[in-house]
């Protein structure tokens, strides 16, 4: 084995954002048990596990979705930029504006294209009409979506293919210019034309954006992130470059889930 | 055939002619108030009153009756009714105690008999708040007598378990996920709220507006102690003024006419009126509940 590959299983830059020891529970179900992660600035990292791992649980404990949750709990700290998210004087909603999220089913409002993008931006006070265009015009550039849909803007996003509308959400989260997107299978209910082009989607939104995506599919994971932690019963076995992760994982439970034997 | 074949076929059977007997019911009350009052149906019908002791002229009075006092009630109930669904479903913490209590009232508001309501109106409206208005007013007797705002109010409490269960339904019908879209991206609960699920919930909450409307334009118990008159000169012109209704209408005719014979189509043409006026609000709040479906499941 090459001496090259770094086997320091941290991110090489900057983490833009850490978990310190966090626990997530629902009612008594704990959910996520004692993490602690860097997540490194513009980097890509992926969440893999079995279904109820707890990865989609702490994706959303990253921009505190998982409050409107009943019942959930946690102990621990997410720190976002070296900040606590979870402190009594952050504004959750100013946190969710720096920290957005794409959800596993496209889930476009029923308005026009033109009206989901320009959402996020008319929330916040935005209603000079030519700035609005300008912004959603460059979100649905960033969401590869913009030629499929510049001569149709005032259709209803419901027109839209499956692909186009997932497509759609993440223009539509990019619109308010988050630092960290998270994204929760976001290519899982997709065909594989649809999917390749989130993927490529993905590539090239790292340049700008810190992303954290759960994906059940082992190659996307592989093809998207540069980082994969390795999610199994509530617990983070195991994190580190991908290349690493689908080749020489250091643990059992983790060679084995990547090379299909369970899962 | 066995015994139990035969067991078997008598319940469908049984069940089936239980079934039967609905649209048997509605058939003769439709063919039969039809018949009786197609004829009468005419443009002095609707545009005239009652002239000659109610044994001729038209039903105008209680047609715009009928209408002001529908308006009034639906001003009064929407707001609270809408403004109670909304805390229950949104704001209220799910094992909330007053959130259960309310829900309860509301279920027990929708059982009372509807001459109950017309006592509560006469009670607490036009005793208790109507004759203290009128003595803080300076003691003319204004507000302490059956008129069109208590017959409204009273209306309004009766229909009011209908638009806060529609509402309640139509909150609940708008996907979470386009709530959690709209959070996501950093919205308010306030702002999700307004722009993404009252928009979402408003076709449903309009059904709730017309059921309302179709129930508390056909009763008749309720107003007959807080507002409705027998027989008006005039059409109402202000708010404590009494009124005339197409419902009180239909059972002064059938039973105060001095000459039966005579009244009798206007009697079946009031009748046909009046259930024109709930089928079509019916069918209005059928079609756009089947718009909201077909929204909520796109």
């Amino acid at each position: 084995m090459s001496a090259a590959i770094d086997l320091e299983p941290g991110p090489t830059t900057r983490p833009k954002m850490q978990a310190t020891n966090l626990s997530m529970f629902y009612g008594d179900k704990v959910a996520v048990k004692g993490l602690t992660l860097d997540i490194g600035e513009k980097q890509v990292l992926a969440l893999i596990g079995p279904s109820g791992c707890g990865k989609s649980t702490f994706l959303r404990s990253l921009n505190r979705m998982n409050e409107l949750i009943p019942d959930s709990k946690h102990t621990g700290d997410v720190l976002l930029d070296g900040k606590s998210i979870y402190d009594r004087g952050i504004d959750v909603v100013e946190l969710r504006r720096r920290v957005g999220m794409v959800f596993q089913k496209s889930n476009p409002f029923p308005k026009s294209i033109f009206e989901n993008v320009a959402y996020g931006l008319r929330i916040a006070g935005m209603n000079n009409r030519s700035e609005l265009a300008g912004r959603v015009e460059k979100s649905l550039q960033q969401g590869a979506l913009w030629d499929e849909v510049k001569d149709r803007l005032e259709d209803s996003a419901l027109a839209l293919s499956g692909g186009q509308q997932q497509r759609l959400c993440i223009a539509r989260a990019l619109a308010i210019e988050p630092e960290v997107v998270l994204m929760d299978e976001p290519a899982s209910a997709l065909d594989p034309l649809s999917t390749a082009k989130i993927e490529d989607l993905i590539s090239e939104l790292k340049a700008r954006y810190t992303i954290v995506i759960v994906t059940h599919n082992m190659q996307q994971a592989a093809r998207v992130s540069d980082l994969t932690a390795f999610f199994f019963m509530g617990e983070m076995v195991e994190v580190g470059p991908t290349a690493l992760m689908f080749t020489t994982p250091t643990n059992k439970r983790t060679e084995d889930y990547v090379t299909g034997k369970f899962g | 055939m066995s015994p139990r074949k035969l067991k078997s076929g008598f319940f469908s059977g049984l069940s089936g002619f239980a079934a039967l007997l609905i649209i048997f019911a509605l058939g003769v009350i439709l063919t039969d108030a039809i018949r009786g009052g197609w004829s009468k149906l005419s443009w002095e019908f609707f545009s005239g009153a009652p002239t000659d002791g109610m044994t001729a002229g038209g039903i105008f009075p209680a047609i715009w009756g009928t209408t002001i006092l529908t308006l009034m009630m639906t001003v009064a109930v929407m707001p609270v009714g809408v403004l109670t669904a909304i805390y229950l479903h949104e704001y209220a913490p799910a094992k909330s105690r007053v959130a259960a209590v309310v829900r309860v009232a509301v279920q027990n508001l929708a059982g009372v008999p509807s001459i109950v309501f017309g006592l509560f109106g006469l009670g607490f409206f036009i005793h208790f708040i109507g004759e203290n208005m009128d003595k803080a007013l300076g003691g003319e007797l204004k507000y302490g007598q059956p008129g069109l705002l208590w017959a409204a109010l009273t209306l309004a409490v009766l229909t009011l378990p209908v638009v806060i269960v529609a509402t309640e339904e139509a909150l609940r019908a708008v996907p979470g996920d386009l709530r959690n879209a709209s959070l996501a991206l950093g919205a308010t609960r306030s702002q999700t709220l307004w722009k993404v699920v009252l928009p979402g919930a408003t076709p449903g909450i309009l059904t709730g507006a017309i059921l309302a409307v179709s129930r508390g334009a056909g009763e008749v118990a309720p107003i007959l102690l807080t507002g409705a008159a027998y027989f008006l000169p005039d059409l109402p012109n202000t708010l404590n003024s009494q009124f005339m209704h197409l419902g009180y209408h239909t059972y002064v005719l059938a039973t105060q006419s001095p000459d039966v014979e005579a009244t009798r189509p206007l009697l079946y043409g009031t009748v046909v009126v009046l259930l024109m006026l709930t089928f079509t609000l019916n069918f209005v709040a059928v079609i756009l509940r089947s718009r909201t479906r077909s929204r909520a499941n796109a």
